[in-house]
């Protein structure tokens, strides 16, 4: 599979405060307006690596990048980049639905605000916009002045979800978005992944090896901090190169 | 057999003697109630209640006791202290959890704590002999000038600045209650999540976007729950008011007027009781004291646990 690169890793190696050596010379190309998912078994480094796209290590002190993340040919990983515009622009949902302490329609007019946007009628429309985008719009229209709180596990997820989205971001990163929600909400995230790489590149990181079969195009194997095997997601299932990641997608580890 | 019994005898003292220890802080707090009540009934059935506390007569001379300056007094001391002292403790709290580098979040920590370890008496004396001289020189004339000229606020600011008054005693107070205020509020914003946190950082808000929007709408109940325990502590406080309010029985209007507390009546003047009702009025003083704190201490700590409850999963 081939397309318009979005995202290119060079060489990437990242340390945690103490030198704690997490991610070692890794190197891959992130295809644009494909679904590309990140396995492997518990600390290989694939939450750590999602991490590196939106500099959210930034947060905490004593990390260190090394190497280089080119997005649209720019070096994310350089100093000078601004983290508030490349965190507008590269998304992010997490394993655990994170809705504001505010109302539904609040929680997506936050991100709105911060990019500025202030008119009363246009914030209303892409609210509605962004509802209606993750899937979620006929189960909250009538309740938008609610708390966000009051919303079912799965619905906060896709709350999240259009919260993302409403800033119109170019990348968006899922850290394995469905390990806290039951299967039926799991289905509805998957569906509404799967429905919306037609307008941004997805980052997936996962556990569960079936959803990354389900729902993406490219996937990567890591383990120890490296990454193993890098396909598309139909060669990495059906016929890998490497025995580990064989081993690993037959359930024989991990 | 043996051996096992002898565990089991040891076991049983053990739990008494912990158990007599837990007892015995109710004991002491029953009979300190008790003796506040016996010791006042005299006041209590010459003045009654609703009488006492709205009366503004403070007369040794005649024998005509009310609480009504002193509990005016109190509070307002209380309110300023808590207006001076709530921005800058968040202020502190939002700066230590969020934006100080962590070389500095250990020094900033425990200088606050160090605040919290100077006893009160000290601050007294550096209130009477550093801060007062201040502020009737420089801050008062001041702010007389300024909005003592303003029509609506300009009351608070009249009178002769002499450093001796409420002005002087709201801020000591307000320094010393920031270490209460400040750890707790710092304790509270901890209890946001960081996965919230994150989200917010996620797309695209500042530092400050964080913490007004996440932060602080979490923490609402625990910072009003410090707040409200570091009223209690400014209530009772005694010795570093003492110095620098004057004790005098009045409604003062004016923040650069003398005044008095409940505190600082009782440390001044059961020397001074000659006569049983008024040994019993200052007791009277003293149940009121108690049951304002005992209420505000409740009040604190519901909200505690609630913010507790509600946030940590």
């Amino acid at each position: 599979m081939k397309g318009t690169i979005e995202i290119e890793v060079k060489d990437l190696n990242f340390y945690y405060s103490g030198d704690i050596h997490a991610l070692q010379n890794i190197s891959f190309p992130i295809f644009k307006n494909k679904v590309t998912a990140l396995i492997g078994p518990s600390g290989c480094g694939k939450t750590t690596l999602l991490r590196c796209f939106n500099r959210m290590h930034d947060l905490y002190p004593k990390h260190r990048y090394e190497g280089e993340i080119l997005f649209q040919d720019r070096n994310i990983l350089s100093n000078n980049i601004d983290l508030i515009n490349l965190r507008s622009r590269i998304g992010m949902v997490f394993q655990k639905p994170t809705p504001f302490p505010m109302s539904i329609a609040e929680n997506i007019a936050y991100g709105l605000r911060l990019k500025g946007i202030r008119s009363k009628s246009e914030l209303v429309g892409r609210i509605e916009e962004a509802l209606k985008h993750a899937a979620l719009w006929t189960e909250v229209r009538d309740k938008l002045n609610e708390s966000a709180y009051e919303l079912s596990g799965g619905q906060q997820q896709r709350l999240v979800i259009a919260r993302a989205l409403a800033v119109e971001p170019e990348v968006l990163l899922f850290d394995e978005p469905t390990s806290a929600l039951d299967p039926i909400s799991t289905s509805k995230i998957e569906e509404l992944v799967a429905s919306l790489k037609k307008d941004v590149t997805i980052i997936i990181v996962t556990h569960n090896m079936q959803q990354a079969a389900r729902v993406s195009d490219m996937t990567g194997f890591l383990y120890m901090g490296e990454l193993i095997e890098y396909g598309t997601t139909e060669k990495i299932f059906t016929n890998p190169d490497n025995k580990q990641t064989d081993d690993y997608i037959t359930g024989r580890f991990g | 057999m043996d051996n096992s019994r002898k565990h089991n005898y040891f076991d049983l003292l053990f739990a008494s003697v912990t158990a007599v220890a837990s007892f015995t802080v109710i004991i002491f707090i029953i009979g300190i109630v008790a003796v506040l009540f016996n010791e006042s009934s005299l006041a209590i059935g010459r003045f009654g209640v609703v009488n006492f506390l709205t009366s503004t007569v403070w007369d040794p001379v005649k024998g005509i006791f009310g609480a009504a300056t002193t509990i005016y007094g109190t509070v307002v001391t209380t309110v300023f202290a808590l207006l001076f002292s709530i921005p800058t403790a968040i202020g502190i709290a939002i700066f230590v959890t969020e934006i100080a580098p962590n070389f500095l979040k250990t020094p900033i920590g425990v200088a606050i704590e160090l605040l919290a370890a100077i006893p009160s008496i000290i601050y007294g004396m550096w209130g009477l002999f550093t801060l007062a001289p201040i502020m009737s020189r420089y801050v008062e004339p001041a702010l007389k000038a300024s909005i003592g000229k303003l029509p609506y606020l300009g009351f608070l600011f009249q009178g002769n600045p002499m450093g001796i008054d409420l002005l002087t005693a709201s801020s000591i107070l307000a320094i010393m209650i920031i270490p209460f205020t400040a750890s707790i509020a710092r304790d509270s914003f901890n209890l946001t999540p960081s996965v919230v946190k994150e989200s917010a950082y996620a797309i695209g808000a500042t530092r400050w976007e964080v913490v007004k929007n996440v932060v602080l709408p979490y923490s609402k109940l625990g910072i009003f729950g410090g707040a409200a325990l570091s009223l209690g502590r400014a209530l009772g406080e005694t010795m570093a008011v003492a110095f620098v309010l004057g004790n005098n029985h009045r409604i003062a209007t004016s923040l650069l007027d003398a005044a008095s507390t409940i505190t600082v009546s009782l440390a001044n003047e059961f020397t001074e009781a000659d006569t049983d009702l008024y040994l019993s009025s200052l007791y009277y003083l003293a149940l009121i004291l108690f049951v304002m704190s005992f209420v505000i201490l409740a009040v604190s700590k519901y909200f505690l646990l609630k913010a507790e409850r509600k946030y940590s999963r």
